[in-house]
């Protein structure tokens, strides 16, 4: 083991606590103790050629990088991303160019190591310049794969292929995200289904819990077999099936007999469920990996209105008709 | 209905672009393809803007707004007016 002071020792094993953090991560439960502390880590007995690998500060991603790598020995430099992932922390900056030179200094890579070569995973290509890099320290930047288990292949071919520079969005990593919309999901259910059950009943109670339990939970699995491209109306598409159950209940008279309680709660439930899946649905554009922003804002433009146009005017119905059942209409 | 995302605002300037090919790889959509060594933009409705083709163009061929692609975040920062969009993420 180098005896340089300041490096370091980290390990590919891991441990119950490290699993732990990876989901407890996930629901963004207190996450403010998934930080590694930023610098030169070696991993098993790194000497002057063995390879330099970088990444974030934040646990899942060190580990995942240490992990891969168990068994060779190399240089881990962990840059102060602020505790978040690579690819968001490159997006905002922070593992960027600026914070890479500023951690090879620190550690004093050139004397650490004879060669002059960094890997960096691909995926913290938005905030590095690569040549920007080597000028200023004189370390070239290789990009890596873009995931870290394959960080062995690439190291053994040299190369990566075209498919470890992809970055798809599979379901395992749909349902990935879903656990971190929790919360949320939590509190629009209580804000929207209190007050519902008080005012209709518990179907309207229900209602707002599948309205929010299709936009929150569903979407994401369901995401690639939902029509057109725009998350908002792949949202209206899946909150109108989930309406529907709803509507026929309605229609068949479980909120009443007279006509005007039929159609009433079926226009509301039409009105006001739809729009609560599109928007929790549109949300779900921070958490993929290829929606653009400037598609984004055209959707927030185009579709908010919308939701907002259906879903004012069907809580009120819905207010109205809970009122008039009240008054004995 | 309108895609949204067909358009975006990726743009090649192919008289700065000296195909050295890094746009190629560090795009995560493989909006770029290398052919008999010159580079172009195949894919370019793949961009979802992240702006690493930009970053790493020592030669300023390719510019691209990347900001948060995230739909809470510019709906925050559109009601608080906050010069960035930031959903505390």
């Amino acid at each position: 083991m180098n005896g340089t002071a300041g490096i370091k020792q980290a390990t590919g094993h891991v441990s119950f606590r490290d699993r732990w953090i990876n989901v407890a991560a996930h629901f963004g439960i207190n996450r403010q103790k998934y930080i590694v502390d930023p610098g030169l880590y070696a991993l098993g007995s790194p000497d002057q050629d063995s390879p330099v690998f970088v990444t974030a500060n934040y646990s899942p991603s060190f580990r995942a990088l240490r992990t891969a790598l168990q068994g060779i020995d190399g240089y881990i430099l962990v840059l102060d991303t602020k505790g978040i992932n690579v690819w968001c922390a490159a997006g905002k900056g922070t593992f960027g160019t600026d914070e890479l030179v500023l951690r090879i200094e620190q550690a004093n890579l050139g004397e650490v190591v004879r060669h002059r070569r960094l890997i960096l995973p691909q995926l913290g290509a938005p905030g590095v310049a690569a040549h920007e890099v080597e000028e200023r320290t004189g370390f070239g930047v290789a990009y890596g794969p873009v995931r870290a288990a394959d960080l062995r292949q690439y190291l053994a071919t040299g190369k990566a292929t075209a498919e470890m520079r992809r970055v798809e969005f599979p379901l395992k990593q749909r349902l990935k995200i879903v656990p971190a919309e929790l919360i949320n999901t939590v509190i629009f259910t209580i804000v929207l289904g209190l007050p519902l059950y008080f005012g209709g009943g518990l179907l309207a109670a229900l209602a707002a819990l599948a309205a929010v339990f299709a936009g929150n939970v569903l979407f994401p699995p369901l995401l690639p077999w939902l029509p057109t491209r725009n998350f908002s109306t792949k949202g209206f598409f899946l909150g109108s099936l989930i309406a529907l159950p709803f509507v026929i209940m309605a229609g068949l008279g479980f909120h009443g007999e007279a006509t005007w309680q039929r159609v009433g709660w079926a226009l509301a439930y039409l009105l006001f469920m739809p729009p609560v899946t599109a928007f929790l649905s549109l949300n779900y554009t921070g958490g993929t990996t290829f929606t653009s922003w400037s598609g984004v804002k055209r959707e927030i433009f185009a579709y908010v209105p919308v939701m907002a146009w259906m879903f004012a005017p069907g809580l009120l119905l819905m207010v109205a008709l809970s009122v008039a059942h009240a008054v004995g209409a | 209905m309108r895609d949204m995302y067909q358009d975006n605002t990726l743009r090649f300037d192919r008289e700065l672009c000296t195909d050295c090919g890094m746009c190629v790889e560090v795009c995560p959509h493989e909006v770029f393809v290398q052919n008999h060594g010159e580079v172009r933009p195949a894919n370019p409705s793949a961009c979802m803007e992240c702006g690493a083709c930009r970053t790493n163009c020592a030669f300023g061929a390719l510019t691209v707004e990347s900001g948060v692609g995230c739909a809470a975040a510019l709906i925050y920062q559109a009601v608080t007016k906050k010069k960035q969009p930031t959903c505390g993420c």
